[in-house]
C-alpha cells in the first residue's frame, strides 16, 4: 500500500469495476423485464439490418472510402506529435530560452506539417 | 478507532468524508478497501442520476427554445419525470441483436460508452479537498479516458450490420480523432498557466479566472468541447436526415439508453471540465474557503458553496450548449473537418506557442508582478491575436468571392449604384 502508484490508481481501478458493474446492470434489467421471444418465431423481417424499410442488400462491413482512413492517419500523426507538448507545457518555465527555442521550431515544424497536408490536397473530400 | 457518529455527520454534511475516513482507516487495509469501495459506489451513482436531471432540462430548456411546452405529463404538469418514466420504458424494450451483426462488438460497445464517462468523474474537484482522486496528471488521465469513446462508437457502428450505422461511425470517429487535436492544445494553454496538470492544481491557479487570461483558448476549447460530445452545430452522430441514427441505429432497449446516459454524463464531465479549467472551478470570491463550527467540530461551510459554484457555473455553460443546439444548423462533414484542421489546430498552435512565449518573457522582465497584470498582458495579445485572425479571414474570404463571382460582382454593382443614387 506504500507505492503512490497503488494509493492514487486503486481508486480508479476500482471505479472502473463499479461503472462496469452498472454498464452491465442496465441492460440486465431490461433483458430480465422486456419481453423475451424466440428468434424461430418471428417474422423473417424482423432481424434484418434496417436500410429505410428496402431489403438490405449485402454484408454492411465493407470496404470504406479512403478519405477516413486519411483522417484516421493524420490524427495519429498529431496526436503524438501533441504528446510531446503536454510534459512541456507543465515545466517550460523552468526549461529556460532554450526549452522555448527549441519547442517553438517544433510546433513551426508541426504547423508546416499541416500547411502541407492542406496544400496536397489530403483534406479535399470529394 | 473510534469514529464519533456526530463527527461521521458533521463530515458528510460538508463532503469531506472521503478524506475523513481515508484517514481513520489509513492503518485497516481492509476498512479501508470497505471506504473506498462505498465512495466509489457515490461517484459513480451520482452522475448517473444526474443523466435525469440533465436530461429533463435539457429538453425542456429546447422546447421553451423552439416555442414548444415540452415535457409536461409525467410527474405534475412540469413533466418532471419523463426521464424516469422513458428509462421504465427503455428497460421494458425487448433487445433486438440484428441478424449478422457482431455480438461481441454489438453489445459491449454501449458498456463501454457509458463506462468511459463515469470514469471521467473520478478527476474532478468539487470543493477544496473533496475530489475522488487527486491525480498530479488528471487533465493527461482526462483525455486517454474520453479517447475511449472513439472506440466504442466504432465497435457500435461495426457490429450492427448496417450502412447508415457504419457510416455514422466513421463519420463520429473522424470528428471526434479531428477535434481532440485543438481540445488538446488549447487544455495546454490553462496547464501552462498554472504549471500543474492536476485538476486541484488548475483551480488553486485561478486568484482571476483562466478565461480573463485567455478568452480566446476558452472559445477553442468550448467549440471543440462541443465537437468532441457530438453537441449541435457538430451533430453528426445523428445527422437524422442522412443517417437515420448514426453509430446507434440498430440499438434497442437499455442499450440504446447507454449511448444517450453515456453521452449526458460526457456532457456534464465537458462542462464542469470548462468550469475548472477557464472558470476557476469551484472558486467562487474566496468564500470556498469558509469555515464554522457545529456541535464542536469544524465544518466547511466552503465545501457546499465550492460544490455550488462548480455546479452554477458548469449549469451556465451547459445552458449555452442548449441555447448553440436550439439556435445554429448543422455543418456538414468536409466543412466539419476542414474547419479544423485548416483553423483550428494551426489557430490554437499560435496560440499556444504566443502564450508561453509571453508568460516566459512576463517573468523575466517582471518577476514580481501581480496576477492582474499577468492577466491584462495575456489578455491584450490574446485579443490582438483574435483581432488578426479575423482580419486575415475576412480578406481571404473576400479574395474568393471576387474570385468566384466576378462576372455577378461586375452585374451586381452598377445597379446597386443605381439604385443608390435614388
Amino acid at each position: 500500500m506504500d507505492n503512490p502508484i497503488i494509493v492514487d490508481y486503486l481508486p480508479i481501478f476500482m471505479l472502473l469495476l463499479v461503472a462496469l458493474f452498472f454498464a452491465l446492470l442496465l441492460p440486465a434489467l431490461s433483458l430480465l423485464l422486456g419481453p423475451k421471444r424466440s428468434p424461430k418465431n418471428a417474422a423473417p423481417h424482423k432481424y434484418i439490418a434496417y436500410e429505410s424499410g428496402m431489403a438490405a442488400i449485402g454484408e454492411a462491413q465493407r470496404r470504406l472510402p479512403v478519405k477516413f482512413y486519411r483522417i484516421a492517419v493524420l490524427f495519429i500523426l498529431f496526436d503524438v506529435d501533441i504528446i510531446l507538448l503536454v510534459p512541456w507545457a507543465v515545466t517550460f518555465r523552468n526549461l529556460g530560452f532554450y526549452g522555448l527555442a527549441v519547442m517553438g521550431v517544433f510546433m513551426f515544424l508541426f504547423i508546416l506539417g499541416d500547411v502541407w497536408v492542406w496544400k496536397k490536397g489530403i483534406l479535399e473530400w470529394e | 478507532m473510534q469514529i464519533d457518529p456526530i463527527e461521521l455527520l458533521v463530515r458528510a454534511l460538508d463532503l469531506t468524508i472521503l478524506a475523513y475516513l481515508r484517514e481513520q482507516f489509513a492503518e485497516q487495509p481492509t476498512a479501508l478497501l470497505i471506504v473506498n469501495i462505498v465512495i466509489v459506489l457515490t461517484l459513480a451513482t451520482v452522475p448517473l442520476l444526474m443523466v435525469f436531471v440533465v436530461g429533463w432540462t435539457e429538453r425542456k430548456v429546447l422546447a421553451r427554445m423552439q416555442d414548444r411546452i415540452g415535457p409536461n405529463r409525467v410527474g405534475g404538469r412540469y413533466g418532471v419525470l419523463q426521464m424516469v418514466a422513458d428509462v421504465v420504458k427503455m428497460m421494458t424494450k425487448e433487445v433486438i441483436i440484428p441478424a449478422g451483426a457482431d455480438r461481441w462488438a454489438y453489445l459491449s460497445a454501449p458498456v463501454l460508452a457509458v463506462m468511459t464517462s463515469v470514469l471521467l468523474f473520478a478527476v474532478l474537484p468539487l470543493a477544496p479537498a473533496v475530489i475522488g482522486v487527486d491525480l498530479n496528471v488528471a487533465v493527461f488521465y482526462v483525455l486517454a479516458i474520453s479517447s475511449v469513446s472513439v472506440v466504442a462508437i466504432l465497435l457500435a457502428g461495426w457490429g450492427s450490420n448496417n450502412k447508415y450505422a457504419l457510416l455514422g461511425a466513421f463519420r463520429s470517429v473522424a470528428q471526434l480523432v479531428s477535434y481532440e487535436v485543438p481540445m488538446i492544445l488549447s487544455i495546454l494553454v490553462p496547464i501552462l498557466l498554472a504549471r500543474s496538470m492536476s485538476t486541484i492544481g488548475l483551480v488553486e491557479a485561478q486568484n482571476i479566472p483562466f478565461i480573463v487570461f485567455v478568452p480566446v483558448a476558452a472559445l477553442i476549447f468550448f467549440v471543440s468541447s462541443l465537437a468532441e460530445t457530438g453537441r449541435s452545430p457538430f451533430d453528426l452522430l445523428e445527422a437524422e436526415s442522412e443517417i437515420v441514427a448514426g453509430f446507434h441505429t440498430e440499438y434497442t432497449g437499455m442499450y440504446f439508453g447507454l449511448f444517450m446516459a453515456g453521452e449526458y454524463i460526457a456532457i456534464m464531465f465537458m462542462c464542469a471540465l470548462f468550469s475548472t479549467a477557464f472558470l476557476g472551478g469551484y472558486r467562487f470570491f474566496g468564500l470556498e474557503e469558509l469555515t464554522t463550527t457545529i456541535m464542536g467540530y469544524p465544518f466547511f461551510v466552503g465545501n457546499l458553496i465550492g460544490a455550488a459554484a462548480l455546479f452554477i457555473k458548469s449549469a451556465i455553460i451547459f445552458f449555452i450548449f442548449m441555447w448553440l443546439r436550439g439556435t445554429l444548423p448543422r455543418f456538414r462533414i468536409d466543412q466539419l473537418l476542414n474547419f479544423n484542421w485548416k483553423f483550428m489546430v494551426p489557430f490554437s498552435l499560435v496560440l499556444l506557442f504566443t502564450v508561453a512565449v509571453l508568460d516566459k518573457l512576463i517573468f523575466v522582465w517582471f518577476p514580481d508582478i501581480t496576477d492582474g497584470g499577468r492577466a491584462l498582458i495575456h489578455l491584450a495579445s490574446n485579443l490582438l491575436i483574435a483581432a488578426a485572425t479575423i482580419e486575415i479571414l475576412r480578406r481571404r474570404i473576400q479574395r474568393q468571392r471576387r474570385a468566384l463571382e466576378p462576372a455577378v460582382v461586375a452585374e451586381a454593382t452598377p445597379d446597386l449604384e443605381h439604385a443608390h443614387a435614388h
